[in-house]
C-alpha cells in the first residue's frame, strides 16, 4: 500500500469544486482513496483520521492545495497524479447552443413567442389535455392522435371555436398551412384552391390531382374524420369554410368528407349557400340535388372534384389531361382472367382511397364487404378473412392498435396480400402506395418482394394475377414517384393514375359484361 | 383580422408533441418546429388525472385561482424584519423546559433517524435534563420530553432542527401581516448538534452560544429598534451570487455588516466581541438560518387560505418528507419517505454513509430561493454535477410548477427574472415535476456531522396525498 501526498502551494479552489473533484478522483483506476482539499485544519484532521496523514500534509498552509492518494499499485502513482491534474483542467462539456429543452406546451409557447401551431400525436388518453393546453395558449391545434373520445373532441372544438382557433383532428392526418405540409401531406404548388377536409387521404388525393392539373393549394385544413358526425356538428368544417371565405388567396373552396350525418350536411350546405366563392362539394355518398340547390358544385368522385375546382379556378377543360379510363386496358385484363377469378381484393393504407374504390365497386356490384362498411350486413365477419369483393382499410383501428399507421409502415399488409394472391377466386388485388411527408421512404420497395413472389406463384399455377397499383404523390415529394412507379411496372403491376380510376378499373376488370 | 387569418399570414412555427418525424418533416420544408421532450401528465396515473380534472372544473378553478392569487400575494408582499434575538423559552409559542422541537413533520423518538437522535440527546444534556448521553437516551424514551415539529411553533430548524428552551432564537416580524417567526443560531462548523454530533465540544459550543454569542446578538439588536429588513439583504445576496440555501457567502457578509455597528456598541468586553466576530467568520453558514426564518415568516402569512393549492411548507425529519398546503388549515401534513441527497461528499465519505434528506431548510425552496434560484449561484454548480447552463435550466424549470415570479427577489443573469414563487400542488401533479432542493448531507450515524452536499427532491407521494385531500376539501 502506498500513500502519497502532493501539495500545490498557493493554489485556491473553493470547497464545493474540490468536493466534486475528490469524488471524481476516487473513480480513477488504481485509486483506493483520494482526497483533494485546501490545507485547513479541518481537512488535515479528516486526512489524519482516515490514516493518510503525512509530514507534507501537516506542513500545508490554508492557501495550499493538498492532494493525497492511497493505492495498492506503487507504479501507478505518477499516472494517478497526472489524471488528477487533468480533472482540474477538463471542463464539463457544454450542451450545444440553442438546444433548450422544452417539456410542456405552456413553457414552450411562452418562450417561443412566434409559435402558432401545436401538433399533438401522443397517446390518446393524454392527447386531449395537451390540445386544450395548446388552445389555452392561443395556439392552433392539429391533433394527430387517435382514440380521443367524441366528448373530448366536442369540448376541444367548442373551445377552439370560441377562441377563433383551428382545431384540426383528432385522427387527422393531413393539413397544408401556408404551403407547409403537416403530418401526412404531399408537396404541392401554392395556389388559389382551398380545401376543408374531413378525410386525410382524400385531401391528399385532391391536392395531388390539383397539382397535376397545374394548379395549387392556398390552404388545406383537415378537420378530423368525425367532424361531420351528428355529435360534432361540423364545427371545424364550418369554421374552416368561413376562414377560406375571408382568405384573399383562396378563390375556390373544396369540401370533402366521408358520408356526413344528414343534419350536418344540411348545415354545411346552408353555409355553402351563403358563400361568395365557388364551392366544390365532394361528400362520398352525397346528395347531388341538395348540393346543386345550395349553389355548390357537386362532385361524385375525387378526380371529378379536382377537375371542377381547377376549371372554377380558371383552367380550360379542353386543355386538361384528365386521364380518362383506359377501355382497351380493361378489355385486355378481362381476357386474361379465367371464369373462376371473380373477386376484387382492395388492400389500402389510405382510408378514403379505400372508401372511394369501395363506393365505385358498390355502384355495380352488390356483394362488397369491408372492415369499414357502415351497413352491418356488409361488414366483414372476420377482418382477417375476405368475403367475395373485399376492401380493407389497414389504417383502421382494428389493424393499428399497438402498431404504426400503414402509411408509415406498409409492411403490415404483406401477409394479407400473399393470402389474397394465393386465392384462385381472386381476379384483381388493388393497392395504394402513398408518398409525401410522414409516409414511408420507399412504400413500393416494402411490397415488391411479395409482389414478385405472388406473380411467380400464379404463373406456376397457370393463372393470371392482376395487381392494380396506385402511387399517390407528386414529382416534388421526397420519395421519387417515377422510380416508385417504375418499380411497380417492372414487377408487372398495372398502374392507375388516380384514386378515382383505381376503383373504376378494379370494378371494370371483374365485370365481364354481367353488371347489375 | 381573426386568428385563423393571422395564421394564414404568418410563418408557421410549430410546437410538436409526440412523434419526432413530424417536426423533422416540417424543418425539411424550411419552417420552424420545436420538439417537446414530453412525458405523460401526472406520470400517466389516470386516478390523479381524474382528481386534476375535478379541480379544473370551471367553478372550482375560479375559486382556486382566486385563493392562490391571495396566497402568492401574501408571500411576495411579506416584509420579514429581524427585530431581535432571545432564548426560545422567552419567545417561542408553546415552548417549555422539557420541550424539544425538531425538523420536519411529527415523529416519535423511536422512529427518529440517527442524526436526529444524536441531536436530541445532545440537547437533553445541554439543557441539564440528563447527566450524559446514555441517560439522555433514557430521558428521551421516558415520555417526559414533549417532541413537536418546529413548524408547528412558528419556527424552522436546519438539519435535525433540534431546538430546546435555552437556545437563542432569531425573532423575525412580518411588518406587512404582523406574524412572528423564529429559528435558532448557526453553530457554524460541520461537527455540530444539528447534524447529530453531540460530544463535549458540541455541548461546550452550545453553552458559549447561550452565554456569550446569543446575549451579544440580543443586546446588539436592542440598540436597533427599527430592526433589519431581511428581504433587502436577501435580494442583495442573490445579486451577489448566493442562492441562500447552500451558498451563504454574500448573505453572511451582508448580515454581519448590518449587525456590526450594534455589536460594537454593546457593553461586552473586547474579548467577547472578538470571539463573536471570529465565530461568525469561521463559516459562511452564519446567515443560513436567517434566510430560513425569513422564508418561514412570509410563508406562514400565506398559510390557511381556503381553496388554495399553494405549498407553504416543505420539511423533512430524516425519515419522512412532509408538506403543508395553504388550503388545508393548521397542521395537516402530507408525507412520503425522505429521499437520498445526491452530490459530492467530503473526502473519506461514500454515498452509503449518507443519512436521508433532513431539515426544515427546504423552506427556502418553498419560498423560491435555494435550488429554485440555482441560476444566480454559478459557483455552486458542481453540487449538481452539471454545467452552468443546466443550472440556469433548473430555475426556469421551476416556473413550471410555481405561480408567479417574485418581483422583489430577482436573478440578474436571467434578465432579472423573479424567483419562482408559490409551488402549486396541481402543477406538480400535472407535470410530474418535483421541486428541486439544494441541501447538505448528514452522516447517517449520530455524532458525526455534515459529510457532503447536493440535490434532492420531495417524494411525489406527498403531493399525491395533498391533491386527494384538496379535491375532497374544495367544493
Amino acid at each position: 500500500m502506498t500513500i502519497q501526498a502532493k501539495i500545490k502551494k498557493n493554489t485556491y479552489f473553493d470547497s464545493v469544486s474540490l468536493m466534486s473533484l475528490s469524488t471524481r478522483a476516487n473513480l480513477i483506476e488504481d485509486v483506493k482513496q483520494a482526497m483533494i482539499g485546501m490545507g485547513t485544519d479541518m481537512n488535515k484532521e479528516v486526512i489524519r483520521n482516515v490514516g493518510m496523514g503525512s509530514k507534507e500534509i501537516e506542513a500545508a498552509g490554508t492557501g495550499d492545495l493538498m492532494i493525497t492518494i492511497e493505492t495498492d499499485n506503487p507504479d501507478a502513482v505518477d499516472t494517478i497524479f497526472e489524471e488528477i491534474d487533468l480533472l482540474f483542467t477538463t471542463k464539463v462539456k457544454k450542451p450545444q447552443k440553442g438546444a433548450t429543452v422544452y417539456k410542456s406546451i405552456n413553457q414552450a409557447s411562452q418562450e417561443i413567442e412566434e409559435s402558432n401551431v401545436a401538433i399533438i400525436s401522443v397517446n390518446g388518453s393524454f392527447a386531449a389535455r395537451e390540445a386544450q393546453e395548446a388552445l389555452d395558449k392561443d395556439l392552433h391545434v392539429m391533433l394527430f392522435s387517435d382514440n380521443v373520445s367524441i366528448e373530448e373532441e366536442l369540448a376541444l372544438k367548442k373551445s377552439a371555436h370560441e377562441k377563433g382557433l383551428l382545431m384540426m383532428g383528432p385522427d387527422c392526418g393531413t393539413a397544408i398551412i401556408n404551403n407547409i405540409g403537416l403530418c401526412f401531406a404531399n408537396k404541392v404548388r401554392k395556389g388559389t384552391i382551398g380545401i376543408v377536409a374531413a378525410s386525410g387521404t382524400g385531401a391528399q388525393e385532391l391536392s395531388v390531382r390539383i397539382h397535376e392539373f397545374g394548379y395549387g393549394i392556398s390552404q388545406l385544413i383537415g378537420t378530423g374524420g368525425r367532424d361531420l358526425s351528428e355529435a360534432i356538428g361540423g364545427i371545424m368544417m364550418l369554421d374552416g369554410l368561413a376562414a377560406l371565405e375571408e382568405d384573399e388567396e383562396t378563390k375556390v373552396i373544396m369540401l370533402i368528407s366521408k358520408p356526413p350525418a344528414k343534419s350536418v350536411e344540411i348545415k354545411v350546405l346552408e353555409a355553402v349557400k351563403n358563400s361568395k366563392k365557388p364551392v366544390v362539394v365532394y361528400f362520398l355518398g352525397g346528395d347531388e340535388e341538395a348540393v346543386t340547390k345550395a349553389g355548390g358544385h357537386y362532385a361524385k368522385r375525387s378526380k371529378e372534384a379536382a377537375i371542377k375546382a381547377v376549371i372554377l379556378a380558371g383552367a380550360k377543360e379542353e386543355e386538361l389531361d384528365t386521364h380518362p379510363l383506359n377501355i382497351p386496358l380493361v378489355e385486355e385484363v378481362r381476357a386474361k382472367l379465367s371464369d373462376e377469378q371473380k373477386y376484387i381484393r382492395g388492400l389500402f393504407c389510405g382510408g378514403t382511397l379505400c372508401d372511394e374504390a369501395m363506393y365505385a365497386a358498390m355502384e355495380k356490384l352488390d356483394n362488397v364487404y369491408s372492415n369499414i362498411q357502415t351497413n352491418p350486413e356488409f361488414k366483414l365477419v372476420d377482418n382477417n378473412k375476405s368475403q367475395e369483393h373485399t376492401f380493407i382499410d389497414f389504417g383502421s383501428d382494428e389493424f393499428t392498435s399497438g402498431k404504426p399507421h400503414p402509411m408509415i409502415d406498409p409492411s403490415t399488409r404483406i401477409d394479407r396480400f400473399l393470402k389474397e394472391a394465393a386465392d384462385p377466386e381472386v381476379a384483381v388485388i388493388a393497392m395504394d402506395f402513398v408518398l409525401g411527408y410522414g409516409s414511408h421512404e420507399d412504400p413500393v420497395g416494402v411490397m415488391l418482394p411479395a409482389i414478385k413472389e405472388a406473380k411467380e406463384q400464379a404463373e406456376k399455377d397457370g393463372r393470371h394475377l392482376e395487381i392494380l397499383g396506385y402511387v399517390l404523390g407528386t414529382e416534388l415529394d421526397v420519395q421519387d414517384i417515377k422510380e416508385q412507379t417504375q418499380k411497380l411496372m417492372d414487377a408487372g403491376v398495372t398502374i392507375s393514375s388516380s384514386s378515382q380510376n383505381t376503383g373504376l378499373l378494379a370494378r371494370e376488370f371483374v365485370l365481364k359484361g354481367d353488371s347489375k | 383580422m381573426n386568428k385563423i387569418g393571422e395564421l394564414f399570414n404568418s410563418e408557421i412555427n410549430v410546437i410538436n408533441v409526440g412523434i419526432d418525424f413530424i417536426s423533422e418533416d416540417i424543418k425539411k420544408q424550411g419552417a420552424v418546429a420545436t420538439q417537446l421532450e414530453w412525458a405523460p401528465p401526472a406520470r400517466g396515473n389516470v386516478e390523479l388525472l381524474a382528481l386534476l380534472d375535478s379541480l379544473n372544473s370551471e367553478e372550482k378553478q375560479a375559486k382556486i385561482e382566486a385563493a392562490n392569487k391571495e396566497a402568492v400575494e401574501r408571500i411576495v408582499k411579506s416584509q420579514p424584519v429581524l427585530i431581535g434575538y432571545d432564548q426560545a423559552i422567552n419567545c417561542v409559542p408553546g415552548m417549555t423546559k422539557t420541550t424539544i422541537l425538531h425538523a420536519g413533520p411529527p415523529i416519535t423518538w423511536e422512529k427518529m433517524s440517527g442524526p436526529m437522535k444524536g441531536a436530541v440527546t445532545g440537547a437533553i444534556v445541554f439543557e441539564g435534563l440528563a447527566a450524559d448521553l446514555v441517560e439522555a437516551e433514557e430521558v428521551a424514551a421516558s415520555g417526559k420530553i414533549t417532541f413537536s415539529p418546529c413548524h408547528e411553533h412558528q419556527c424552522v430548524g436546519s438539519m435535525a432542527g433540534v431546538t430546546s428552551a435555552s437556545m437563542f432564537m432569531h425573532i423575525v416580524e412580518n411588518k406587512t401581516y404582523g406574524n412572528l417567526a423564529f429559528t435558532n443560531l448557526s453553530e457554524q462548523l460541520s461537527k455540530i448538534l444539528r447534524f447529530g454530533a453531540n460530544d463535549q465540544s458540541v455541548i461546550d459550543r452550545l453553552v458559549w452560544m447561550r452565554d456569550v454569542f446569543g446575549p451579544v446578538l440580543r443586546d446588539a439588536m436592542k440598540l436597533c429598534p427599527e430592526g433589519i429588513d431581511l428581504r433587502l439583504l436577501l435580494s442583495s445576496a442573490l445579486h451577489m451570487g448566493d442562492e441562500c440555501h447552500n451558498r451563504n457567502v454574500a448573505g453572511t457578509t451582508l448580515l454581519i455588516q448590518a449587525l456590526t455597528p450594534y455589536i460594537v456598541k454593546t457593553d461586552y468586553s473586547l474579548k467577547e466581541k472578538i470571539e463573536v466576530f471570529d465565530f461568525v467568520a469561521s463559516s459562511d453558514y452564519f446567515s443560513g438560518p436567517t434566510w430560513m426564518v425569513l422564508c418561514k415568516c412570509a410563508l406562514d402569512a400565506a398559510h390557511g387560505i381556503e381553496n388554495s393549492t399553494i405549498v407553504t411548507t416543505m420539511a423533512r425529519n430524516g425519515v419522512e418528507f412532509g408538506i403543508r398546503v395553504s388550503g388545508m388549515k393548521g397542521n395537516t401534513w402530507f408525507t412520503g419517505p425522505s429521499q437520498k441527497v445526491i452530490g459530492p461528499m467530503f473526502a473519506g465519505y461514500k454515498p452509503e454513509d449518507s443519512g436521508l434528506d433532513i431539515g426544515d431548510s427546504a423552506i427556502t425552496e418553498t419560498y423560491g430561493i435555494g435550488g429554485f434560484a440555482m441560476a444566480t449561484a454559478p459557483a455552486i454548480v458542481p453540487l449538481v454535477g452539471g454545467t452552468v447552463e443546466e443550472a440556469m435550466g433548473y430555475s426556469k424549470e421551476m416556473l413550471e410548477i410555481t405561480t408567479i415570479e417574485n418581483p422583489n427577489v430577482t436573478i440578474p443573469v436571467l434578465d432579472f427574472m423573479g424567483v419562482p414563487t408559490g409551488i402549486d400542488v396541481r402543477k406538480v401533479i400535472a407535470t410530474g415535476k418535483l421541486p428541486i432542493i439544494n441541501t447538505a448531507i448528514a452522516h447517517k450515524d449520530p455524532g458525526v456531522g455534515m459529510i457532503g452536499a447536493g440535490i434532492t427532491n420531495p417524494p411525489f407521494e406527498a403531493f399525491e396525498k395533498a391533491i386527494k385531500a384538496l379535491e375532497e376539501a374544495i367544493h
